[in-house]
């Protein structure tokens, strides 16, 4: 069983959005890691580096996988998280608390396309 | 094989040297004549060692290594076949050995390139090939760069898409991805084979191509292949054959017949030359008659690895046109002999019968139960280490979560296959009483299972990086 | 129905008795599934079957219609001696016949030469990280072009200097056409790559990587000072191009700056055989280290604590990623690797030093002597050169070289410019140089 906390939004690509003003702190979901296993290295963009909804923005790599993240909405790096850089085990440990990067969103009305807490629960099936 | 613990940075002292030269001439100037902005700081950090200390240290590192004259290496899509001594020696005639790459009026060479582009030409109906790829992902290369070459001299420009099957060889979207290519993928359909109704409304003008392995990954044979030929040429494209399952086609079917129009082969398969822990390898590409003016790519340096081609020639003479038949039949007769004496302990997800190799699922009974996780994959192949087998090819194709890919070739025994089949039978044994020694395996070998995750979070890639 | 062949085993009974276990009646059953017109019936085009002395005295044969020459030639080839010991320790069929070491445990031979010779690698270069090999030198500043682009992400140019090798230069312009890169020459000047040339070039922009060599085509060592500035103002990478046997003595990539550097390990006492095996290396600084292609070792503990070596960093490979992997790459040139590595072990800093002393000596001496011939003009006389350099002839070249031919000797290689290339190396003695010289005077 995951853990999914209420109050955050979903994407189809297991990665959750906590919205601070016009910044979305992003980060994967619990799912997300136990399907990786043991990170071995975060792969983060740079800040000031632009992306669109649903573009690739870093991976997350075990010894055997590599698992592309996707931004859940438009925006342009505000911050990177470089504590999960050093330690990649961070996000295994706990990933809610181990955001990846944060976002100035462009566009915050892309939002409401992403999943509350329910159907993000009723989409892994558990 | 007995664990040895140094690296040879660690038998350095100081003042001791492993080689001979002559010396210099003491009043003529030497490179500390070049001007100090041109210099190196600080000389290399080499070892300083004898050449007794060099040749203990390499043959004991050799003996923590297993290869094809160690014994049975079942390892699907890798074709390890047994490397003939012959063949090196004639590598290492110094008359070969000493040519520089820039010599021309070389008759003898000249003789080799074309005596090889025949033989090949003949065993795999294809019209002449070009031997400057490197290895085998390196001719994926060159072929699809011919592919695209031929079609954007006819003017054909929009062809930039290739279709690849779900049970390719993942060095076949990469090659494609490196060759500007976008890949569209074509799933298998439940016989494992490539689907037709799937395949058809990928076909329009903007594809240059297909890439196939016959047979697949999971040794099958493509039986529809004329239907696939014809639908992919009449959509203008072209067909590339990934040669690394060209051995148990070797005597009696060619790709050229089939109609393919580019592939490459390695000769380090296919052709007896040895893999030396990982390259050098060959991956001549062979095209047909269309195709010949663009042969001219220009992928590496020189004119190609000239070494391995000289031992798969050598092979292939050996080999002629009488037993030259028997090599692909006989490769297939031994993958259908394990597979039939396996697949009550371990699970055949595709029962036909199969050509150089074939795929099992896991073991039918892992030996899990109530608190008790059973064993997998992994495990299997990690305990046959411990009974002095190399392991088969694990967790490719990516179709099945347990795979277990066994190619045994032409060169093994009877009595060799026997062994192995008793001891994958003794492993389902064992993984059924009690997993735990599987999972605890190798337990016999020069080391226990590395910690890997450890090695990928903090990389030491260097001596003295710890 | 078998004449007997020393590589298949198999006896008429065994093939029965498999056949009987499949359930099949003969070993042509085993193709039913093959559409019937797909089957071979032809004779195959092949000579009839040879001996194993047959085969020896076919090849013996070739091997003697080609004419046996004293190499006094480069170009990226590199007629080093190679001591006696290595072909012993890469013949042991434990390292020969070993396929790509996936199975560590029982791989721990292989692993470890490469560790080792990424470190060597590493301490010529100055680089942080090496790969576990490439193919050859161009293909390794091919892949260098290609981790430029992808490190830029937008941008999509790439600058090669004209003193880099020819077979360098064009086998980077293959990769570039098909990946949709631009390819731009820096322009030389008195031999080396002109850094104005490379400002101009920066300044238009879109400049992904730059490569210039270290030791170039014209044999000279090239003062690459400012280079860094420049191409890091520009926020591309730079790549140095280098021959692994100067390094000894030259400046290091690192030390010039650079990001990367590749080359041809070649000279590292690997026959010419005609081009290849050779092995192409590559290395970078730590910050690019999950860019860089091909398979990596690293070093970690196994259960009991025990040092062992692993291929590590795979999730950046072809096998994982598939078309978004870094490069195509697969297979490396593993024992060659395993040469270079016993070659360096061998020879030690002292002996590379040495072998740069001799090849800088006899490779002067000859210039001299070919200046004093009458027949040929310095064209770079501030330039330093190592062991190979370039003349500009007075004479034909055709001539020139059919006379050197006959007298024995492979040398005076034509370049794009039409000046004449000569290299030493250790291997070649003051008798042989003065028999060379006394051939075109004679």
């Amino acid at each position: 069983m995951s853990k999914i906390i209420e109050g955050l939004k979903y994407s189809d690509t297991h990665e959750w959005v906590k919205v601070e003003g016009d910044i979305a702190v992003i980060g994967v979901t619990d799912f997300a890691q136990k399907e990786m296993g043991e990170i071995t290295y975060v792969d983060c963009p740079d800040v000031d580096d632009e992306f669109a909804r649903g573009e690739e923005f870093g991976a997350l790599e075990s010894v055997k996988a590599s698992s592309d993240l996707y931004c859940p909405v438009s925006g342009t790096v505000a911050e990177v998280n470089d504590a999960v850089v050093d330690g990649p085990e961070l996000v295994n440990a706990d990933p809610f608390e181990n955001w990846i990067i944060k976002v100035r969103m462009s566009d915050a009305s892309e939002l409401d396309s992403l999943m509350d807490a329910d159907a993000y629960r009723a989409m892994i099936g558990e | 094989m007995k664990y040895y613990d140094k690296l040879i940075f660690e038998l350095s002292r100081e003042g001791r040297t492993g080689c001979s030269l002559p010396s210099k001439c003491d009043s003529c100037a030497g490179t500390d004549a070049i001007p100090a902005g041109l210099r190196r700081a600080q000389p290399a950090a080499l070892p300083e060692v004898s050449e007794p200390d060099v040749v203990r240290h390499y043959t004991a590192l050799s003996q923590m290594n297993f290869g094809v004259d160690s014994g049975f290496y079942p390892l699907g899509s890798c074709t390890m076949k047994y490397n003939p001594k012959i063949n090196e020696e004639i590598a290492a005639m110094p008359a070969f050995a000493a040519l520089h790459p820039l010599q021309n009026d070389l008759p003898g060479v000249q003789a080799v390139y074309e005596g090889l582009d025949r033989a090949l030409a003949a065993i795999t109906g294809m019209k002449h090939f070009t031997f400057k790829p490197c290895a085998g992902a390196h001719g994926e290369l060159t072929g699809l760069m011919i592919i695209r070459e031929y079609h954007m001299s006819r003017g054909d420009m929009k062809r930039t898409r290739i279709i690849v099957p779900d049970s390719a060889h993942g060095t076949n979207p990469a090659s494609a991805a490196v060759c500007g290519l976008e890949i569209v993928e074509v799933k298998s359909n439940a016989g494992g084979l490539v689907s037709v109704d799937d395949l058809k409304p990928l076909l329009d003008d903007t594809v240059a191509g297909i890439m196939m392995t016959n047979p697949n990954t999971l040794g099958l044979f493509e039986k529809d292949i004329r239907e696939i030929a014809r639908l992919v040429h009449d959509a203008g494209g072209l067909l590339y054959y990934d040669g690394a399952n060209m051995n148990p086609l070797i005597g009696t079917v060619r790709p050229g017949d089939m109609g393919f129009d580019v592939m490459h082969l390695n000769l380090h398969k296919s052709f007896s030359t040895p893999h030396g822990g990982g390259g050098p390898g060959s991956g001549p590409v062979g095209v047909c008659e269309k195709l010949v003016p663009h042969l001219g790519v220009n992928v590496s340096g020189f004119n190609g690895n000239f070494g391995v081609m000289l031992r798969a020639y050598a092979y292939i003479l050996m080999l002629g046109r009488q037993n030259v038949k028997l090599c692909g039949k006989l490769a297939t007769l031994g993958a259908n002999y394990i597979k039939e004496s396996l697949k009550d302990v371990y699970r055949l997800p595709l029962t036909q019968v199969c050509k150089h190799e074939f795929v099992f699922d896991g073991l039918t009974h892992d030996g899990s139960c109530e608190g008790r996780q059973g064993a997998t994959t992994l495990d299997v192949a990690k305990r046959l280490l411990d009974y002095g087998y190399h392991a088969p090819t694990i967790y490719f194709p990516l179709l099945f979560h347990q795979a277990i890919m066994i190619e045994p070739t032409e060169t093994e025994s009877k009595e060799t296959l026997d062994a192995f089949i008793g001891v994958m039978r003794r492993i389902a044994d064992e993984a059924a009483s009690d997993p735990g020694i599987l999972q605890g395996a190798p337990h016999n070998t020069p080391v226990s299972r590395p910690d890997e995750t450890t090695a990928a979070r903090n990389p030491i890639l260097k001596f003295q990086d710890a | 129905m078998m004449a007997g062949f020393q590589y298949f085993p198999h006896t008429d009974s065994d093939i029965q008795a498999m056949l009987k276990r499949i359930g099949v009646k003969s070993l042509d059953d085993l193709y039913a599934d093959v559409p019937e017109e797909f089957i071979y019936k032809g004779e195959y085009d092949l000579p009839d079957a040879m001996t194993e002395q047959e085969v020896r005295e076919f090849f013996e044969g070739l091997a003697a219609k080609n004419p046996r020459l004293k190499v006094f030639a480069g170009a990226g080839a590199y007629d080093h001696y190679t001591p006696a010991v290595i072909p012993y320790i890469t013949q042991r069929s434990e390292f020969l016949t070993a396929y790509t070491p996936y199975q560590c445990e029982i791989s721990q031979g292989t692993l470890r030469y490469i560790f080792e010779y990424q470190s060597m690698i590493c301490t010529l270069t100055g680089m942080d990280v090496s790969n576990a090999s490439m193919y050859d030198g161009p293909t390794a500043a091919a892949e260098s072009m290609r981790m430029s682009v992808a490190q830029a992400k937008k941008k999509n140019t790439v600058l090669v200097s004209s003193t880099l090798h020819p077979q360098v230069r064009g086998v980077v312009r293959t990769y570039a056409e098909y990946s949709g890169v631009t390819v731009r020459e820096i322009a030389s000047c008195n031999g080396q790559t002109s850094i104005c040339s490379l400002e101009e070039l920066m300044q238009e922009g879109d400049v992904a990587g730059v490569i210039v060599p270290s030791v170039n085509r014209f044999g000279i060592i090239e003062d690459l000072a400012g280079f860094a500035d420049i191409i890091h103002a520009g926020k591309a990478l730079f790549t140095v191009y280098c021959d692994p046997s100067a390094l000894a003595v030259v400046k290091t990539p690192a030390e010039w700056g650079a990001d990367v550097a590749v080359g041809d390990g070649q000279p590292l006492g690997i026959p010419l055989c005609y081009g290849g095996p050779y092995v192409g290396f590559m290395a970078c600084r730590k910050d690019y280290m999950r860019k860089l292609p091909g398979r990596i070792v690293g070093e970690t503990r196994d259960r009991e604590g025990r040092r062992a070596y692993v291929l590590t960093l795979q999730a950046r490979e072809q096998h994982i990623r598939r078309e978004k992997a870094t490069s195509n790459i697969c297979s490396n040139e593993s024992l060659m690797a395993l040469w270079v590595t016993v070659y360096l072990s061998l020879m030690g800093p002292e002996g590379m030093r040495r072998v740069n002393d001799l090849c800088y000596q006899r490779s002067h001496y000859l210039y001299s002597r070919l200046l004093g011939t009458g027949k040929f003009e310095a064209v770079f006389p501030d330039a330093v050169f190592l062991k190979e350099f370039v003349l500009k002839p007075l004479v034909p070249v055709r001539d020139l070289q059919q006379r050197l031919s006959d007298a024995g000797f492979f040398a005076a290689l034509e370049t794009e410019e039409g000046y004449v290339s000569f290299c030493v190396t250790e291997k070649r003695s003051i008798a042989d140089i003065d028999a060379l010289v006394n051939a075109l005077e004679s």
